[in-house]
């Protein structure tokens, strides 16, 4: 036989193991992938455009609906852009509850991520994303006490948070923390040197460090090639250089490589977590200028003065000064960038969002080239890409 | 964060003429570059040991004609550094209907922001090897993220014709 002729096969938009809305063309030869052209916007929602027409407050619950699965860090970077917008800076008590819940929301989607992918690759070890769901679950209930919502919590407001933590919430935290590493090792044995979960995952989807630089690769699928690049380290944001922790790379940089580097990572948000519950702050939550932050909701029966600030941020909003900031953290997927753009007026004049799950669908092609359309499968459960924030 | 000075001195000296302002706002560094001049500064940023911006965080568009702003648009560049440790802002400002040189062959990530670009804004990359519409339909009419665009009452086509 000397003919070789290659298939077109589609792939999504709705196909279990794409996790969401995406759209792939394989060519193939034979079981071989030849070549992949992903086809994206199936979930696109104009939230940028719909940003520049909200007031500053008014945007943020749009940022969770972009990567629902860790919320929180949406909310975090968009907050601290317009703070950098404004020049001010949150108090020290908000700032560790905004990393207590960032990291929170980072084993909740490493954790959503690990249970897929088991679910995808290792047949009957996917009784693994059972475990995970189960301890997605406390941390969910966890987010529903301090947030009132699950998945989108906008807990988080411009200058502070919306409210305290309730009474016990500390306490239940960590004991969900003291009780997790227990159940990561249990996964752990089930899967990390699972012969059947390695063969799946060992040599495939390399990525080299430069075709990841090249490329616009960050956060864990970096890291597993070797590069220490961590926004939490580089530019650190909302006290995170008060806390210990490493930041853990492999040199492989193929899909097991980044199992290992987000299992790792997990251990760091361990710690991460166990720090700030034990050294958390007193004070204010908020910025004390009422020309940003709400009044409390006790004051406006008594003070005139509250109602009028009260209705002002309502109706009209706050005005930043012109210019422009880019702000970034690192979020479960790798660095998410925020860039607005001031005119004076109480709106963004551009909001703009850099997602990291969209420079990961634009690497797809050359990772899967000469793999089986099997590992096509396992190579997109490995860069943990969500959706909503690739369309935006 | 890092100063951006000595990154913006050795631009200068080596392209005098590509620079056309610098803006400091919150210690970040905008520098506004002539389109002409790109793709050399670009190159050089890239490429030289020890400034070596060789990732490109974002490409994105701000259009200005609300503000009667000529040229009307600005293609904004965030690339960042790691000996620098810095995210340096190039800004290059084009009117409706130019192009601006691609920075693929330099960044090839820049390939799809480029395309995000086009999509959102209209604006074209001269050299782009496959500058398609990425988020938006192939027969999408206008530029969404285009001020003049209008948000909302754009009919939704459904594919087939309401039944009354």
């Amino acid at each position: 036989m000397s003919q070789t002729e290659t298939m077109i096969l589609n792939m999504g938009p709705q196909h279990p193991s794409t996790h969401g809305v995406l759209r792939l063309v394989l060519e193939l030869d034979g079981e071989r992938v030849v070549d992949v052209r992903p086809d994206i916007g199936f979930l696109h929602s104009g939230i940028e455009k719909t940003g520049e027409n909200r007031t500053y407050r008014q945007v943020l619950p749009y940022t969770d609906r972009m990567d629902y699965v860790s919320a929180h860090t949406h909310n975090l970077g968009y907050v601290l852009a317009v703070e950098k917008l404004l020049g001010i800076e949150a108090p020290a008590r908000a700032q560790y509850i905004r990393v207590i819940m960032a990291e929170l929301s980072r084993l909740a989607a490493h954790l959503i991520y690990w249970g897929t992918s088991a679910l995808d690759l290792a047949g009957v070890s996917g009784v693994v994303l059972m475990y995970c769901f189960n301890e997605r679950e406390k941390i969910l209930n966890l987010f529903e006490a301090s947030a009132g919502s699950r998945m989108t919590p906008s807990y988080f407001r411009i200058g502070g948070l919306a409210a305290d933590l309730p009474e016990g919430w500390v306490e239940e935290a960590r004991g969900f923390i003291r009780q997790l590493p227990r159940e990561l090792d249990r996964m752990e044995r089930i899967l990390t040197r699972n012969p059947v979960f390695m063969d799946r995952t060992v040599g495939i989807g390399k990525l080299s460090a430069a075709d990841a630089l090249a490329y616009g690769i960050t956060g864990p699928s970096l890291r597993a090639t070797g590069v220490r690049y961590d926004v939490r380290k580089v530019m650190p944001y909302s006290g995170y250089d008060q806390f210990d922790f490493e930041v853990p790379t492999q040199t492989a940089g193929d899909v097991y490589a980044r199992y290992l580097v987000r299992v790792a990572e997990m251990r760091q948000s361990i710690r991460i977590i166990e720090q700030a519950l034990s050294r958390l702050p007193g004070g204010p939550i908020n910025v004390g200028d009422r020309k940003i932050v709400l009044p409390p909701r006790a004051e406006l029966d008594t003070s005139m003065e509250a109602l009028i600030h009260q209705f002002k941020l309502i109706t009209e909003g706050f005005h930043p000064p012109v210019g422009q900031v880019w702000q970034t953290v690192e979020a479960s997927k790798g660095e998410l960038g925020y860039y607005l753009v001031s005119d004076g007026g109480p709106r963004p004049y551009r909001f703009r969002v850099r997602a990291p799950s969209f420079a990961a669908v634009q690497v797809l092609p050359l990772l899967c080239r000469g793999h089986m359309l099997a590992d096509v499968v396992a190579i997109i459960g490995s860069l943990d890409l969500v959706m909503g924030e690739v369309d935006r | 964060m890092t100063d951006a000075n000595p990154v913006i001195e050795a631009i200068r000296q080596a392209f005098p003429e590509a620079v056309l302002d610098v803006q400091f706002f919150r210690d970040e560094a905008t520098l506004v570059l002539s389109p002409l001049h790109l793709v050399r500064v670009a190159r050089f940023l890239h490429d030289e040991p020890t400034l070596a911006f060789n990732l490109l965080k974002d490409i994105t568009a701000v259009d200005y004609m609300p503000q009667g702003q000529s040229p009307r648009f600005a293609v904004v560049y965030h690339i960042y550094s790691f000996p620098y440790g810095y995210t340096l802002r190039l800004v290059v400002r084009v009117g409706e209907g130019e192009a601006v040189p691609s920075v693929v062959p330099i960044w090839p990530g820049a390939n799809w922001y480029e395309r995000e670009v086009y999509d959102m804004f209209g604006i074209r990359f001269a050299g782009h090897p496959d500058l398609r519409r990425i988020l938006m339909p192939e027969d999408t009419a206008g530029y969404p993220l285009r001020k003049d665009f209008p948000l909302g009452d754009t009919p939704v086509d459904h594919g087939v014709e309401p039944r009354h």
